[in-house]
């Protein structure tokens, strides 16, 4: 964005405090999540840095809270990583079969009540996270699953929905129809048309939806917190617990930990992303 | 005209038109049904329970139940002087019925909230109904304490005869049924449900404005420059977007307290003294700061989307119209981003008024919002109408806001970068 050489000087002025802005907010938005790398590497308890950390001698910096993350006798991290783990799969499973099948669905032209309909699917979405905490809990505690796994599995799946029906009519909105009719024409039947040509395009749409339910199930607190029995800890719930009790340098591992899981993401939403809209033909 | 002309028939010799409607029928079914089982499954398990919430939250039918007799001999009393004898009868066989259960102790809990002073009486009713002589109820329920004389503990029990009651939203606003059945507030020191409403509104609105004053920037420069320097800085957006909310709020943990990094920082530059530390945690300012880089990315992305729509030409040809760039920005580009404000303001102060995990940690005691009253009542005091009353309360006021954004601006699709 160079500017003409003919601009004045009040406007040169105003576009390098404007880009200097931009540059404190781009450094406020991901600078915080780069103190937790190096303190997660502290020899020392304390969550400040020490002076040999700033000196940078190798004898501060260790690992042993990595070491207390996976071997702590009294640490639940282990079975709560189980847990989380357990729970996001099932939980993205069934948003993205029951998901996908609706944005099918939902993005033919033929629907009926198509705005009502939509309004409800993707409404635990819109709807603050404590309310709808409030509703699955009365559901999940009549049907007598509360404190299981299955309990905190449906309850992810109703708030991983609307992520997966959200994008996969996105991108089914730039799909082309006639493919599935040639399909149809040359005999195939509806199952095999769906798994043979119209999966493979709406790939990157569902994996990316796949991605959101992950998330949103992975990193879910506050339903969980009403559901969730001793035997049923998540990484949240134990983060929760953890950073209103004691704030331990465990956690900066755990975080650091998730950290990279969330890199790793966020690389593969955005290869998808890029990769669908190549194929929607959106491309710049 | 279409009847006089003669109608199109398929090679099955029926009418075009109805083989048409038949295959559109067909279609709509078609539909429906991948539609249907995911509606079905958010429908029993989500839009239902909402309602369970509405009937739980006037549910006042404990009393109902437990003086059935009391309330059909009540229904002939005109509530102005003191009840007859059956009254008096029924409410004694009520009671011992209830004593038997060993319920007897929760009608006196329910009954001293409707009237103070009623737990007492109760009690002392029954140490002596063990030996109180048949009939004439009424003198001898009345002997034992000149409460049972007074009609005003009559009335009290009549007022909780209806099986629904307002009486929790009441209570979400301070307010609550006085003995003459008026509508009054309680007194000042004690209307914690106010500050708590004033207090979560204030916080999402002063996030919502941060979000927008920091967001608009970045979202702008991330539309104009070219593709491989924005997506580099796009990647500062998204990555705190994906990062679990615990690990931010942690991460704004260790910056904020009294020897962190921040206030290090401002002692070395000379802003604070190193014995004078600013409380930047445990307070609104700690709460406004992580809730608005928590929830920026949610206002850059709709905002990010929509400017990347607006042709550059659009602005050079306001300027080159004469317009000064600010007066070209301000005519011409400002209202074409007025969807991506919207969606992002909204998306921002949704999110921001349904909020506890965040405040509740780095707020301190200002951090307790109205979400954190509804867990604290659905996990520890168990007053699950309550915290019914006050989480429709608030998804009251979401869709208000929902529909003064429909007038405004017009429902458009949220979308998700």
């Amino acid at each position: 964005m160079a500017l003409p050489k003919y601009t004045e000087t009040r406007y040169r002025i105003w576009h390098y405090s404007y880009l200097t802005i931009c540059g404190f907010v781009f450094f406020f938005l991901i600078a915080p999540l780069f103190v937790i790398f190096p303190l997660s590497f502290n020899a020392e308890e304390f969550l400040v840095f020490s002076e040999g950390m700033k000196r940078l001698d190798p004898d501060a910096f260790s690992l042993r809270w990595y070491h207390d993350m996976v071997y702590g006798t009294k640490n639940p991290w282990g079975l709560a990583a189980k847990n989380s783990f357990i729970i996001a799969i099932f939980a993205t499973i069934g948003a993205v079969i029951l998901g996908t099948v609706a944005a099918l669905g939902l993005s033919s032209r033929h629907m009926p009540f198509k705005g009502l309909v939509m309004a409800t699917l993707i409404s635990p979405m819109i709807v603050p996270l404590i309310i709808s905490g409030v509703a699955i809990f009365f559901f999940i505690a009549k049907v007598g699953l509360a404190a299981t796994h299955l309990g905190i599995i449906i309850a992810h799946i109703i708030l991983g929905t609307p992520f997966v029906v959200i994008t996969v009519t996105a991108t089914l909105s730039g799909f082309d129809h006639s493919v599935t009719r040639a399909a149809a024409s040359l005999g195939s039947d509806p199952v095999n048309t769906f798994m043979k040509i119209t999966l493979p395009l709406i790939l990157p749409g569902v994996i990316s939806g796949a991605l959101f339910a992950f998330v949103t199930s992975f990193d879910e607190v506050v339903v969980v917190l009403f559901l969730a029995g001793l035997d049923n800890t998540t990484i949240p719930i134990q983060m929760w617990t953890g950073l209103r009790e004691q704030l331990s340098p465990t956690i900066l591992a755990v975080a650091t930990c998730l950290i990279v899981l969330s890199t790793l993401i966020l690389v593969t939403a955005e290869l998808l992303r890029r990769r669908s809209e190549r194929i929607r033909g959106i491309n710049r | 005209m279409s009847s006089e002309t003669q109608k199109i028939l398929t090679t099955d010799g029926i009418p075009l038109e109805v083989s048409l409607k038949k295959a559109e029928k067909k279609n709509k079914i078609k539909a429906f049904l991948l539609v249907a089982p995911l509606l079905l499954f958010i429908i029993i398990t989500y839009i239902f329970p909402i309602g369970e919430m509405f009937t739980r939250s006037i549910d006042d039918r404990m009393v109902t139940n437990m003086l059935p007799k009391t309330f059909k001999a009540m229904e002939t009393w005109d509530g102005k002087e003191l009840p007859p004898e059956e009254v008096f009868a029924a409410f004694l066989s009520d009671y011992r019925a209830l004593a038997e259960k060993k319920e007897h102790g929760k009608l006196g809990q329910r009954l001293n909230k409707e009237k103070n002073g009623f737990n007492t009486i109760l009690k002392k009713l029954w140490r002596k109904m063990e030996k109180f002589e048949d009939g004439n109820a009424k003198e001898q329920i009345m002997a034992i304490h000149k409460r049972f004389r007074d009609v005003k503990y009559w009335q009290a029990i009549k007022r909780t005869a209806p099986p629904y009651t307002m009486g929790k939203y009441l209570k979400g606003m301070d307010m609550f049924f006085d003995e003459d059945g008026k509508v009054v507030q309680v007194e000042e020191d004690r209307r914690i449900h106010r500050i708590l409403w004033l207090r979560t509104l204030e916080i999402a609105v002063v996030v919502t404005i941060l979000c927008f004053l920091m967001g608009y920037p970045i979202a702008h420069l991330l539309a104009t420059l070219p593709m491989k320097y924005s997506n580099l800085l796009m990647i500062c957006v998204l990555l705190p977007f994906w990062t679990s909310l615990l690990v931010r709020t942690a991460s704004w943990m260790i910056l904020l307290q009294q020897q962190g990094i921040v206030n290090d920082f401002f002692v070395m530059i000379g802003l604070v003294a190193d014995d004078n530390r600013p409380e930047m945690m445990y307070n609104k300012t700690g709460t406004y700061i992580a809730m608005t880089q928590i929830l920026l990315p949610f206002m850059v992305l709709p905002l990010y989307s929509v400017m990347k729509t607006i042709s550059p030409s659009l602005m050079r040809a306001g300027k080159s119209l004469g317009g000064t760039p600010f007066v070209a920005f301000w005519k011409v580009y400002f209202p074409l981003t007025i969807p991506g404000i919207g969606a992002g303001c909204l998306l921002v102060f949704i999110l921001a008024i349904g909020y506890y995990i965040t405040p509740a940690l780095v707020g301190g005691a200002s951090g307790t919002l109205i979400s954190n009253q509804i867990a604290y009542h659905m996990k520890e005091t168990l007053d699950w109408s309550f915290a019914s009353a006050m989480g429709l309360m608030l998804l009251t006021g979401v869709l208000v806001v929902y529909w003064i954004y429909n007038k405004l601006v017009g429902i458009d699709n949220i979308k998700l970068g």
